[in-house]
Protein backbone atom coordinates (compact mmCIF):
# COMPACT_ATOMS: atom_id res chain seq x y z
CA UNK A 1 0.00 0.00 0.00
CA UNK A 2 3.08 2.55 0.94
CA UNK A 3 4.20 2.03 -2.53
CA UNK A 4 0.46 2.43 -4.17
CA UNK A 5 -0.15 5.37 -2.22
CA UNK A 6 3.45 7.29 -2.86
CA UNK A 7 2.81 7.04 -6.47
CA UNK A 8 -0.65 7.94 -7.18
CA UNK A 9 0.30 10.89 -5.19
CA UNK A 10 3.13 12.19 -7.37
CA UNK A 11 0.57 11.54 -10.24
CA UNK A 12 -2.05 13.50 -8.29
CA UNK A 13 0.54 16.16 -7.19
CA UNK A 14 0.89 17.46 -10.71
CA UNK A 15 -2.83 17.82 -11.63
CA UNK A 16 -3.44 19.17 -7.90
CA UNK A 17 -1.10 22.24 -8.38
CA UNK A 18 -2.43 22.98 -11.84
CA UNK A 19 -5.96 23.04 -10.44
CA UNK A 20 -4.92 24.87 -7.78
CA UNK A 21 -3.59 27.94 -9.62
CA UNK A 22 -6.87 27.68 -11.97
CA UNK A 23 -9.39 27.90 -9.06
CA UNK A 24 -7.30 31.06 -7.66
CA UNK A 25 -6.50 32.47 -10.90
CA UNK A 26 -10.57 32.37 -11.87
CA UNK A 27 -11.69 33.39 -8.19
CA UNK A 28 -14.60 35.42 -7.87
CA UNK A 29 -15.63 33.82 -11.37
CA UNK A 30 -19.06 32.77 -11.58
CA UNK A 31 -19.80 28.85 -11.89
CA UNK A 32 -15.79 28.28 -11.75
CA UNK A 33 -16.05 25.45 -9.22
CA UNK A 34 -18.77 23.44 -11.86
CA UNK A 35 -16.66 24.09 -14.67
CA UNK A 36 -13.53 22.63 -12.66
CA UNK A 37 -15.28 19.60 -11.56
CA UNK A 38 -16.60 19.18 -15.09
CA UNK A 39 -13.11 19.46 -16.05
CA UNK A 40 -11.40 16.75 -13.72
CA UNK A 41 -14.44 14.17 -14.77
CA UNK A 42 -13.86 14.19 -18.23
CA UNK A 43 -10.06 13.97 -17.59
CA UNK A 44 -10.88 10.83 -15.13
CA UNK A 45 -12.95 9.47 -18.20
CA UNK A 46 -10.09 10.22 -20.83
CA UNK A 47 -7.88 9.06 -18.68
CA UNK A 48 -9.44 5.68 -18.58
CA UNK A 49 -9.95 5.56 -22.21
CA UNK A 50 -5.99 6.55 -22.73
CA UNK A 51 -5.12 3.61 -20.29
CA UNK A 52 -7.16 1.10 -22.18
CA UNK A 53 -5.82 2.27 -25.81
CA UNK A 54 -2.26 2.85 -24.30
CA UNK A 55 -1.00 -0.38 -26.22
CA UNK A 56 -2.33 1.57 -29.78
CA UNK A 57 -1.32 4.60 -28.89
CA UNK A 58 2.10 3.41 -28.27
CA UNK A 59 2.52 1.98 -31.55
CA UNK A 60 1.55 4.90 -33.53
CA UNK A 61 3.73 7.24 -35.99
CA UNK A 62 6.08 4.61 -35.74
CA UNK A 63 5.86 4.25 -31.72
CA UNK A 64 6.21 7.98 -31.13
CA UNK A 65 2.22 8.40 -30.93
CA UNK A 66 2.05 8.82 -26.79
CA UNK A 67 4.72 11.26 -27.00
CA UNK A 68 3.08 13.23 -29.82
CA UNK A 69 -0.04 12.75 -28.05
CA UNK A 70 1.39 14.26 -24.69
CA UNK A 71 3.25 17.13 -26.03
CA UNK A 72 0.04 17.67 -28.54
CA UNK A 73 -1.73 17.91 -24.44
CA UNK A 74 1.10 19.98 -23.19
CA UNK A 75 1.02 22.37 -25.69
CA UNK A 76 -2.45 22.85 -25.97
CA UNK A 77 -3.03 23.35 -22.71
CA UNK A 78 0.04 26.34 -23.04
CA UNK A 79 -2.06 28.05 -25.25
CA UNK A 80 -4.94 27.62 -23.52
CA UNK A 81 -3.24 29.02 -20.71
CA UNK A 82 -1.65 31.82 -22.93
CA UNK A 83 -5.19 33.07 -24.06
CA UNK A 84 -6.79 33.57 -20.44
CA UNK A 85 -3.57 35.11 -19.18
CA UNK A 86 -4.23 37.48 -21.87
CA UNK A 87 -7.73 38.08 -21.62
CA UNK A 88 -7.14 38.80 -17.36
CA UNK A 89 -4.80 41.27 -18.87
CA UNK A 90 -7.05 43.14 -20.03
CA UNK A 91 -9.96 42.53 -17.49
CA UNK A 92 -8.21 41.73 -14.41
CA UNK A 93 -8.61 45.13 -13.20
CA UNK A 94 -12.28 45.53 -13.67
CA UNK A 95 -12.85 41.91 -12.34
CA UNK A 96 -10.40 43.23 -8.72
CA UNK A 97 -12.88 46.44 -8.90
CA UNK A 98 -15.96 44.46 -9.19
CA UNK A 99 -14.83 41.81 -6.75
CA UNK A 100 -13.68 44.65 -3.97
CA UNK A 101 -17.50 46.17 -4.74
CA UNK A 102 -19.63 43.63 -4.69
CA UNK A 103 -17.81 41.01 -2.89
CA UNK A 104 -17.86 38.25 -5.36
CA UNK A 105 -19.23 36.01 -8.03
CA UNK A 106 -18.27 38.33 -11.36
CA UNK A 107 -20.11 36.94 -14.68
CA UNK A 108 -16.86 36.76 -17.13
CA UNK A 109 -16.45 35.17 -20.18
CA UNK A 110 -17.58 31.62 -20.40
CA UNK A 111 -14.93 31.35 -23.06
CA UNK A 112 -12.50 31.57 -20.62
CA UNK A 113 -13.94 29.24 -18.20
CA UNK A 114 -13.60 26.18 -21.34
CA UNK A 115 -10.24 27.19 -21.54
CA UNK A 116 -9.87 26.48 -18.08
CA UNK A 117 -11.87 23.71 -18.03
CA UNK A 118 -10.07 21.82 -20.97
CA UNK A 119 -6.71 22.88 -18.97
CA UNK A 120 -7.79 21.10 -16.22
CA UNK A 121 -9.08 18.17 -18.22
CA UNK A 122 -5.71 17.47 -19.96
CA UNK A 123 -4.10 17.79 -16.99
CA UNK A 124 -5.63 15.26 -15.25
CA UNK A 125 -5.56 12.86 -18.33
CA UNK A 126 -1.84 12.91 -18.80
CA UNK A 127 -1.48 12.23 -15.01
CA UNK A 128 -4.38 9.64 -14.83
CA UNK A 129 -3.92 7.44 -17.15
CA UNK A 130 -0.41 6.70 -16.35
CA UNK A 131 -2.17 6.00 -12.58
CA UNK A 132 -4.57 3.86 -14.08
CA UNK A 133 -1.97 1.85 -15.71
CA UNK A 134 0.09 1.35 -12.46
CA UNK A 135 -3.20 0.11 -10.66
CA UNK A 136 -4.04 -2.10 -13.32
CA UNK A 137 -1.00 -4.10 -12.90
CA UNK A 138 -1.12 -3.40 -9.04
CA UNK A 139 -3.92 -5.64 -8.81
CA UNK A 140 -2.91 -8.00 -11.43
CA UNK A 141 0.46 -7.85 -9.57
CA UNK A 142 -1.64 -9.10 -6.33
CA UNK A 143 -2.12 -6.07 -4.16
CA UNK A 144 -5.56 -6.91 -2.68
CA UNK A 145 -8.76 -4.23 -3.02
CA UNK A 146 -7.89 -2.96 0.48
CA UNK A 147 -4.21 -1.95 -0.42
CA UNK A 148 -5.45 -0.55 -3.36
CA UNK A 149 -8.64 1.78 -1.78
CA UNK A 150 -5.73 2.57 0.79
CA UNK A 151 -3.61 3.59 -1.83
CA UNK A 152 -5.41 5.60 -3.55
CA UNK A 153 -7.31 7.60 -1.04
CA UNK A 154 -3.93 8.38 0.81
CA UNK A 155 -2.23 9.20 -2.58
CA UNK A 156 -5.52 11.33 -3.70
CA UNK A 157 -5.74 12.60 -0.28
CA UNK A 158 -1.98 13.60 0.05
CA UNK A 159 -1.99 15.43 -3.71
CA UNK A 160 -5.36 17.15 -2.95
CA UNK A 161 -4.02 18.65 0.44
CA UNK A 162 -1.00 19.87 -1.16
CA UNK A 163 -3.20 21.41 -3.74
CA UNK A 164 -5.72 23.04 -0.93
CA UNK A 165 -2.88 24.49 0.67
CA UNK A 166 -1.17 26.37 -2.35
CA UNK A 167 -5.01 27.40 -3.25
CA UNK A 168 -5.40 28.60 0.37
CA UNK A 169 -2.03 30.60 0.31
CA UNK A 170 -2.70 32.31 -3.02
CA UNK A 171 -5.61 33.93 -1.26
CA UNK A 172 -4.07 35.46 1.17
CA UNK A 173 -2.31 37.42 -1.28
CA UNK A 174 -3.93 41.05 -1.68
CA UNK A 175 -6.89 41.54 -3.60
CA UNK A 176 -4.77 44.48 -5.11
CA UNK A 177 -1.93 42.38 -6.55
CA UNK A 178 -3.96 39.45 -6.75
CA UNK A 179 -4.63 39.07 -10.34
CA UNK A 180 -1.12 40.16 -10.87
CA UNK A 181 0.04 37.05 -9.13
CA UNK A 182 -2.37 34.23 -10.23
CA UNK A 183 -1.28 35.35 -14.30
CA UNK A 184 2.03 35.56 -13.47
CA UNK A 185 1.83 32.00 -11.77
CA UNK A 186 0.07 30.95 -15.30
CA UNK A 187 2.62 32.16 -17.52
CA UNK A 188 5.34 30.37 -15.64
CA UNK A 189 3.44 27.26 -15.90
CA UNK A 190 2.87 27.12 -19.45
CA UNK A 191 6.59 27.92 -19.79
CA UNK A 192 7.09 24.63 -18.00
CA UNK A 193 4.79 22.93 -19.72
CA UNK A 194 6.01 23.81 -23.06
CA UNK A 195 9.44 22.68 -21.68
CA UNK A 196 8.25 19.84 -20.94
CA UNK A 197 6.41 19.34 -24.06
CA UNK A 198 10.36 19.75 -25.85
CA UNK A 199 11.69 17.23 -23.56
CA UNK A 200 9.11 14.38 -24.60
CA UNK A 201 9.47 15.35 -28.46
CA UNK A 202 13.35 15.31 -28.14
CA UNK A 203 12.99 12.00 -26.48
CA UNK A 204 10.75 10.96 -29.54
CA UNK A 205 13.82 12.30 -31.93
CA UNK A 206 10.85 14.55 -33.13
CA UNK A 207 13.15 17.64 -32.00
CA UNK A 208 16.38 18.28 -31.89
CA UNK A 209 17.87 18.76 -28.33
CA UNK A 210 20.13 21.82 -29.36
CA UNK A 211 22.43 20.40 -26.81
CA UNK A 212 21.61 18.18 -23.68
CA UNK A 213 22.69 18.88 -20.25
CA UNK A 214 23.56 22.50 -20.45
CA UNK A 215 23.83 22.30 -16.93
CA UNK A 216 23.02 19.51 -13.83
CA UNK A 217 21.55 21.20 -10.68
CA UNK A 218 20.62 17.58 -9.69
CA UNK A 219 23.48 17.88 -6.93
CA UNK A 220 21.54 21.07 -5.55
CA UNK A 221 17.40 19.63 -6.45
CA UNK A 222 17.12 16.58 -8.05
CA UNK A 223 13.84 16.08 -10.64
CA UNK A 224 12.75 13.19 -8.88
CA UNK A 225 13.05 14.71 -5.08
CA UNK A 226 9.55 16.46 -4.25
CA UNK A 227 10.41 19.69 -4.15
CA UNK A 228 12.12 19.54 -7.10
CA UNK A 229 9.16 18.08 -8.65
CA UNK A 230 6.52 20.39 -7.10
CA UNK A 231 9.01 23.65 -8.77
CA UNK A 232 9.08 21.26 -11.67
CA UNK A 233 5.47 21.77 -11.74
CA UNK A 234 4.63 24.91 -11.04
CA UNK A 235 7.23 27.08 -12.55
CA UNK A 236 9.15 24.47 -14.89
CA UNK A 237 12.41 23.62 -13.11
CA UNK A 238 14.28 21.24 -14.75
CA UNK A 239 17.69 19.67 -13.19
CA UNK A 240 19.46 18.92 -16.31
CA UNK A 241 17.39 20.86 -19.21
CA UNK A 242 18.16 20.38 -23.06
CA UNK A 243 19.21 23.81 -25.30
CA UNK A 244 15.50 23.46 -26.93
CA UNK A 245 13.89 23.31 -23.72
CA UNK A 246 15.22 26.39 -22.88
CA UNK A 247 14.29 27.51 -26.04
CA UNK A 248 10.61 26.71 -25.90
CA UNK A 249 10.21 28.11 -22.19
CA UNK A 250 12.09 31.37 -22.92
CA UNK A 251 9.53 31.88 -25.67
CA UNK A 252 6.44 31.03 -24.30
CA UNK A 253 7.55 33.31 -21.18
CA UNK A 254 8.59 36.22 -23.89
CA UNK A 255 5.15 35.70 -26.02
CA UNK A 256 3.11 35.88 -23.24
CA UNK A 257 5.01 39.31 -20.89
CA UNK A 258 5.33 40.74 -23.62
CA UNK A 259 1.53 40.46 -24.71
CA UNK A 260 0.22 41.23 -20.84
CA UNK A 261 2.47 44.21 -20.87
CA UNK A 262 0.95 45.10 -24.65
CA UNK A 263 -2.59 44.32 -23.12
CA UNK A 264 -2.36 46.05 -19.80
CA UNK A 265 -5.20 47.92 -19.03
CA UNK A 266 -3.99 51.64 -18.29
CA UNK A 267 -4.41 53.23 -14.66
CA UNK A 268 -6.75 55.35 -15.90
CA UNK A 269 -10.62 54.25 -15.11
CA UNK A 270 -11.35 52.95 -18.16
CA UNK A 271 -14.17 55.01 -20.21
CA UNK A 272 -16.01 53.05 -22.72
CA UNK A 273 -17.45 55.68 -25.04
CA UNK A 274 -14.03 56.48 -26.04
CA UNK A 275 -12.23 54.88 -28.97
CA UNK A 276 -9.57 52.34 -27.69
CA UNK A 277 -6.84 52.99 -29.85
CA UNK A 278 -6.95 56.84 -28.06
CA UNK A 279 -6.18 54.87 -24.78
CA UNK A 280 -3.45 52.60 -26.00
CA UNK A 281 -1.52 55.39 -27.53
CA UNK A 282 0.25 57.56 -25.03
CA UNK B 1 -7.47 46.84 -27.58
CA UNK B 2 -10.45 44.41 -29.44
CA UNK B 3 -7.81 44.17 -32.24
CA UNK B 4 -4.76 43.68 -29.83
CA UNK B 5 -6.14 40.78 -27.80
CA UNK B 6 -7.35 39.26 -31.20
CA UNK B 7 -3.54 39.92 -33.04
CA UNK B 8 -1.88 38.37 -29.82
CA UNK B 9 -4.35 35.72 -29.42
CA UNK B 10 -3.45 35.15 -33.60
CA UNK B 11 0.04 35.54 -32.36
CA UNK B 12 -0.22 32.47 -29.94
CA UNK B 13 -1.63 29.98 -31.88
CA UNK B 14 0.47 30.81 -34.35
CA UNK B 15 3.64 30.77 -32.36
CA UNK B 16 3.44 28.10 -30.27
CA UNK B 17 2.73 25.05 -32.63
CA UNK B 18 5.38 26.67 -35.03
CA UNK B 19 8.22 26.19 -32.32
CA UNK B 20 7.79 22.39 -33.50
CA UNK B 21 8.59 23.08 -36.97
CA UNK B 22 11.86 25.07 -35.57
CA UNK B 23 14.39 23.07 -36.68
CA UNK B 24 12.37 19.93 -38.88
CA UNK B 25 13.14 16.56 -37.55
CA UNK B 26 14.33 13.36 -39.62
CA UNK B 27 18.09 12.83 -37.76
CA UNK B 28 17.92 9.20 -36.33
CA UNK B 29 19.80 7.48 -38.76
CA UNK B 30 22.56 5.49 -37.63
CA UNK B 31 22.40 5.55 -34.07
CA UNK B 32 23.71 2.76 -31.72
CA UNK B 33 21.41 0.82 -30.12
CA UNK B 34 21.16 -0.82 -27.05
CA UNK B 35 18.68 -3.79 -26.36
CA UNK B 36 16.95 -3.68 -22.24
CA UNK B 37 14.35 -6.25 -21.86
CA UNK B 38 12.18 -6.16 -18.84
CA UNK B 39 10.95 -9.27 -17.50
CA UNK B 40 9.15 -10.10 -13.85
CA UNK B 41 9.76 -6.25 -13.60
CA UNK B 42 13.36 -6.90 -13.29
CA UNK B 43 15.51 -5.31 -16.58
CA UNK B 44 18.08 -7.06 -18.44
CA UNK B 45 20.97 -6.36 -18.18
CA UNK B 46 20.69 -4.07 -15.49
CA UNK B 47 23.62 -2.43 -16.70
CA UNK B 48 24.37 -0.99 -19.85
CA UNK B 49 27.87 0.52 -21.02
CA UNK B 50 27.33 3.16 -23.46
CA UNK B 51 30.14 5.67 -25.06
CA UNK B 52 30.45 9.58 -23.48
CA UNK B 53 29.15 12.09 -26.03
CA UNK B 54 26.94 10.13 -28.42
CA UNK B 55 23.39 10.51 -29.13
CA UNK B 56 21.80 6.76 -28.76
CA UNK B 57 18.39 4.52 -28.71
CA UNK B 58 16.98 2.35 -26.12
CA UNK B 59 14.97 -0.62 -27.24
CA UNK B 60 12.95 -1.50 -23.93
CA UNK B 61 10.71 -5.20 -24.49
CA UNK B 62 8.50 -5.54 -21.77
CA UNK B 63 7.57 -9.27 -21.63
CA UNK B 64 5.53 -8.83 -18.22
CA UNK B 65 1.50 -9.04 -18.48
CA UNK B 66 1.24 -5.74 -17.01
CA UNK B 67 2.50 -1.85 -18.20
CA UNK B 68 5.36 -0.50 -16.83
CA UNK B 69 6.92 3.05 -17.11
CA UNK B 70 10.64 3.64 -18.52
CA UNK B 71 11.88 6.57 -16.51
CA UNK B 72 15.35 7.96 -14.86
CA UNK B 73 15.54 11.49 -13.19
CA UNK B 74 19.30 11.21 -13.88
CA UNK B 75 18.57 11.72 -17.95
CA UNK B 76 15.33 13.30 -17.68
CA UNK B 77 13.53 10.46 -19.63
CA UNK B 78 9.88 8.80 -18.77
CA UNK B 79 7.94 6.29 -21.53
CA UNK B 80 5.02 3.88 -20.81
CA UNK B 81 5.94 1.00 -22.35
CA UNK B 82 3.08 -1.16 -22.65
CA UNK B 83 2.69 -5.23 -22.02
CA UNK B 84 4.54 -7.42 -24.60
CA UNK B 85 5.77 -4.95 -26.67
CA UNK B 86 8.48 -2.59 -27.56
CA UNK B 87 9.18 1.10 -27.13
CA UNK B 88 12.21 2.98 -28.08
CA UNK B 89 13.62 6.14 -26.30
CA UNK B 90 16.04 8.24 -27.54
CA UNK B 91 18.68 9.52 -25.30
CA UNK B 92 22.00 11.91 -25.47
CA UNK B 93 24.30 13.07 -25.46
CA UNK B 94 25.65 12.65 -22.16
CA UNK B 95 28.44 13.31 -19.91
CA UNK B 96 30.49 11.16 -18.63
CA UNK B 97 29.38 9.52 -15.76
CA UNK B 98 26.19 6.33 -13.78
CA UNK B 99 23.19 7.22 -14.56
CA UNK B 100 20.50 5.10 -12.93
CA UNK B 101 17.49 4.76 -14.73
CA UNK B 102 14.31 2.18 -13.07
CA UNK B 103 10.49 1.11 -13.32
CA UNK B 104 7.98 4.08 -12.52
CA UNK B 105 5.83 1.33 -11.56
CA UNK B 106 7.78 -1.24 -9.91
CA UNK B 107 10.55 0.49 -8.11
CA UNK B 108 11.71 -2.15 -5.94
CA UNK B 109 12.67 -4.69 -8.48
CA UNK B 110 13.10 -2.66 -11.76
CA UNK B 111 16.51 -1.09 -11.39
CA UNK B 112 19.80 -0.55 -13.61
CA UNK B 113 21.92 2.23 -14.47
CA UNK B 114 23.98 3.67 -17.45
CA UNK B 115 27.71 3.63 -17.64
CA UNK B 116 28.89 6.43 -19.68
CA UNK B 117 32.52 6.70 -20.47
Amino acid sequence: MPGVALLVFREVLEAALIISIICAATRGVARRGLFVSIGVGIGIVGALLVAVGAGVIARLANGSGKEIFDAGALLSAVVMIGWHVLWMSKHGRELSQQMSAIGNAVRTGSSSLMLLLTVVALAVLREGSETVLFLYGMAVGGVGVPGLIGGITLGVGGGALLGLALYFGLLRVPMKIFFKVTNWMLVLLAAGLASTAARVLVQADLLPSWGTQLWNTSWLLSNGSLFGKTLGILVGYDASPAGIQIVFYAITLLLLGAGMQWLKTPSAPPTSARPTWDRSVQ
Amino acid sequence: MENRVLQLKFLLVIGIPSMLGLAGTAFAENLPEYTLVLKDHIYQPSEIKVPAGTKFKIILRNEDATAEEFESTDFSREKIVPPNSSVTVYVGPLNAGHYGFFGDFHQNTAKGRLIVE
